[in-house]
This record gives structure tokens, sequence and C-alpha cells, in this order.
């Protein structure tokens, strides 16, 4: 429940960006960010927020990791 | 590099010359250990533990049969995560009870929870704010922001829980005994490292916040024992590239500014002092329990489960006489197989040989 998945952000608008979350496009709110983000940064997307700026190379690490794990996450959590 | 981690692994267990047990303390850890097979690569000497990490699990069944409550009798929208669902309350759960008409809708975030009571003008619009430290800034902010919108039919049934606090709990207690812990990654995101630093200075115990992948959780093993060997205890971070000592400060205020701190009750444990959040007086408006007169009753664990103990490392799920008989994911007996990220369920799931 707690996991926070790594998504890119191709578009900022004030407090909301979209993001792409492994090939879905979503919106999210930049409200509890710490740090400014720019379009085409990396942040950690949970429920709908952007909770914390992550590096381009440790975000497609787990990625990597992830997708076999949500596959079988059906519940969504 | 994960065989170098490996080997490191053993050396060091070898020179530490006792068996060792570390607890891990996030559902996502539960099942990843699992599915990378981390426990293959370990030594025997070395044993990991599934402690309170799941926030679906600890949910408690009273707080299940309130919201059950809300949404069949009282004419609310009862809007939750997918999550929820399935678990248990005294005789049914959401699911059950939205097959016999209740009005439940599964939403992924809180702000969309609010997007259904902008729409629904004439319905009161109860979101269930389940979850740990990683959950609770936005839930948090998803109030402050139907203020700012001036949703006025928007309010929270707020069992939110404090991982620190629990934590505390276990080790006042006295029965766990565990070397290390492993520290959950996106809850110390938000709290960052500070607040579990009496786990180092009063109780003596190492603690690591590691990342999800194979290699970030083997080398968190490795940090704790190396931390034993040398007889220190300390609170480190592996998951560098998203944890900071001060955590997400913004994240923080937020929970501040919505709610305060209160004893809240854990399935599976009972009452832990000061372990949750309820609203504080700015937003009280919002607040589902004063709205609705919510009064949770107390339900009884079933007397046969073990979760208490599986949840305090005490005992193993396979050591539940329930265990694969009666309690399984689709009939759960107790709060560890409610979830796929409960210990039970995780057991179940990938030790076959063992059902
Ligand atoms: S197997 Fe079921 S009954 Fe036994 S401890 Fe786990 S949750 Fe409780």
């Amino acid at each position: 429940m707690c996991l926070a998945i790594p998504s890119r952000i191709i578009k900022k608008d004030d407090l909301m960006a979209t993001v792409d979350v492994m090939g879905a496009r979503l919106e999210v709110s930049l409200m509890i960010m710490p740090e400014e983000v720019r379009e085409g940064d990396f942040v950690l997307v949970h429920a709908g927020f952007a909770i914390q700026k992550v590096d381009r190379q440790s975000a497609h690490e787990v990625l990597q990791l992830l997708a076999p794990l949500l596959e079988q996450e059906e519940e969504g959590s | 590099m994960l065989e170098n981690i490996r080997r490191k692994i053993h050396e060091v267990s070898r020179s530490i010359g006792r068996p060792v047990r570390l607890m891990e303390v996030c559902g996502t850890y539960t099942v990843a250990i699992f599915r990378h097979g981390i426990r293959s690569l370990l030594p025997e000497s070395l044993s990991l533990l599934s402690g309170p990490g799941c926030p679906v699990c600890v949910t408690s069944a009273g707080d299940i049969e309130a919201v059950i409550d809300l949404a069949k009798n009282r004419g609310v929208v009862l809007t939750t995560f997918g999550d929820m669902m399935r678990v248990p309350g005294r005789n049914q759960s959401l699911g059950e009870a939205r097959a016999e008409g209740a009005d439940v809708r599964v939403v992924y975030s809180p702000l969309d929870a609010l997007g259904i009571a902008a729409e629904n003008s004439d319905r009161d619009i109860v979101f269930f704010a389940t979850g740990f430290e990683t959950t609770s800034p936005l839930t948090a902010a998803t109030v402050y922001e139907a203020e700012q919108r001036g949703t006025e039919n928007f309010y929270l049934y707020s069992v939110h829980k404090l991982v620190p606090p629990a934590l505390r709990a276990l080790m006042s207690s006295g029965e766990v005994k565990v070397d290390g812990f492993i520290l959950p990654g996106h809850v110390s995101t938000i709290i960052g490292s500070r607040p579990y630093g009496f786990l180092a200075d009063e109780y003596k115990k190492p603690a690591v916040i590691t990342g999800f992948k194979a290699r970030d959780i083997l080398e968190g093993i490795l940090m704790l024992l190396e931390q034993i060997v040398s007889g220190e205890a300390r609170v480190q971070i592996q998951y560098t590239s998203v944890v900071r000592e001060e955590g997400n400060p913004k994240a923080l205020s937020m929970i501040r500014k919505v709610f305060e701190i209160a004893d809240a009750q854990w399935r599976g444990l009972g009452i832990i002092p000061q372990s949750g959040l309820r609203f504080g007086t700015e937003f009280s408006k919002r607040d589902a329990v004063k709205r609705f007169g919510i009064e949770p009753p107390q339900i009884e664990e079933p007397p046969a489960c073990s979760c208490g103990d599986v949840l305090k490392g005490i005992k193993l799920p396979t050591a539940c006489s329930l265990f694969g008989k009666r309690c399984r994911p689709e009939t759960p007996v107790g709060a560890c197989m409610v979830s796929t990220e409960g210990s039970c369920a995780a057991y179940y799931k990938y030790m076959p040989q063992d059902k």
C-alpha cells in the first residue's frame, strides 16, 4: 500500500502535472513536493500525488523491478 | 555485484557467530523478499521476520464496521482505496456490503474522492483514510484542497497509523527478540530517519532504511550485520536516492496542519499509545467522526489466530494452526492474511510446500 512509483513529468501546470507512469498518463498533484520540479524530471507518485524527486538512474532500476510486482497486485495498492 | 554482497553477508555472519534475527517493517519488502528469493541467498543463521508493515492488515475490524455502517445506513457515499475492499469486519467486508447495495466506490487517489464530492453536492462523501505516513500527507492535502475549493460535502474518516510508535510498542513489550530493523523506504521518504532514532539510542538496535531492489535489501542487511559486528547501533539510510534525514518537510507540515496524534487501535496488536492521526481543530468540520457520531465497535480478534505474534516476529505464519486450512487469502481469518502484503498471505503465496 505504501508503494510509490517513479514517473516522468510530461507537462507541468502550477501545482498539477501530467506524468507518465509505466506508459499510462496520469494527472498528479505537486502540492506536497518539497522541491521545484521541471518537465522531464522523475518523481515518486503515490495515490495521485508526487511525494519526492528521484534521479533518472534509480527510477529506471525501480521500474524494472516493479513491472512484475504490479501485475500481481491487481487490487491496486 | 550481488554475489559480492552475498559473500560479504556470509563472511560477516560467520564472524558474528550466533543466530541473527532481522525484522522488516514494510509489506512491499515482505513480498519483494520472497520474489527475489532473498532468503535462499542468506546464511542459515540469519532469519528475516515481517513486522507490522502492512497498513491494510492493521486496520481494525471495528473501523471496517464503522465505514460499512456509514455506507449502508447513513446514506453516505463511502470512498476507499481498493485494498480495503476485502478486509473483513465483524460479518462482512466493504466489498460484500457493496454487493448488497451500499454505495462504496474505489478510488485511486483521495483527490478522486473529492472530485466525486464536487459532482454529487446533494450527497455526503466520506473518504476512508487508511495508511501509514506515506499516505497521510496526501489525505491531509486533500482536506486542505476541499477547503480551498469550498467542497462542503467532503469528509474524512481517519484511521491513519504511525510506524515509529508501533516499533516502540514492540520494543517496550519486551517480547520481541530482534537484532536489527529494515525500515520502510517510502514511509521514510516522508518522515526521514530521525523519528527512528530511539531504536538505536534507547534500545541499541541497528536500523537501516532500504530500497526495494534485491541489491538494496541485501546491502541493507549487510549494513545491519556490520553494525552488529562492530557493536554499533545507528539509523542508516541505504535508500539515499529518495530518503533524506529530514524527510519531506512540506508533507510533514501538511500532516500537522490537519491532524493531531492520538492513540489508535491496531488489528492484531490492540491499542498503541500515540500511534494514529485524528483531526485537529482547524479542519474538524471535515471529520466524519464528528459529523456522523462514529463510535467504532470493539471486535475481539479470532481466538485461534496468531497474527499478533506474527506481527511481533514471535511466530512464523506456518506455526498457526489455521494457516492454509481455514485461513486462506480468499477467506482470511486474521489480519495478516487480508492483504497480499500481509505476512501470512505472502507466505501462503510463495511457499507452496507449506500449504
Ligand atoms: S494464518 Fe490466518 S489465522 Fe493464522 S495467524 Fe495468519 S492471519 Fe491469523
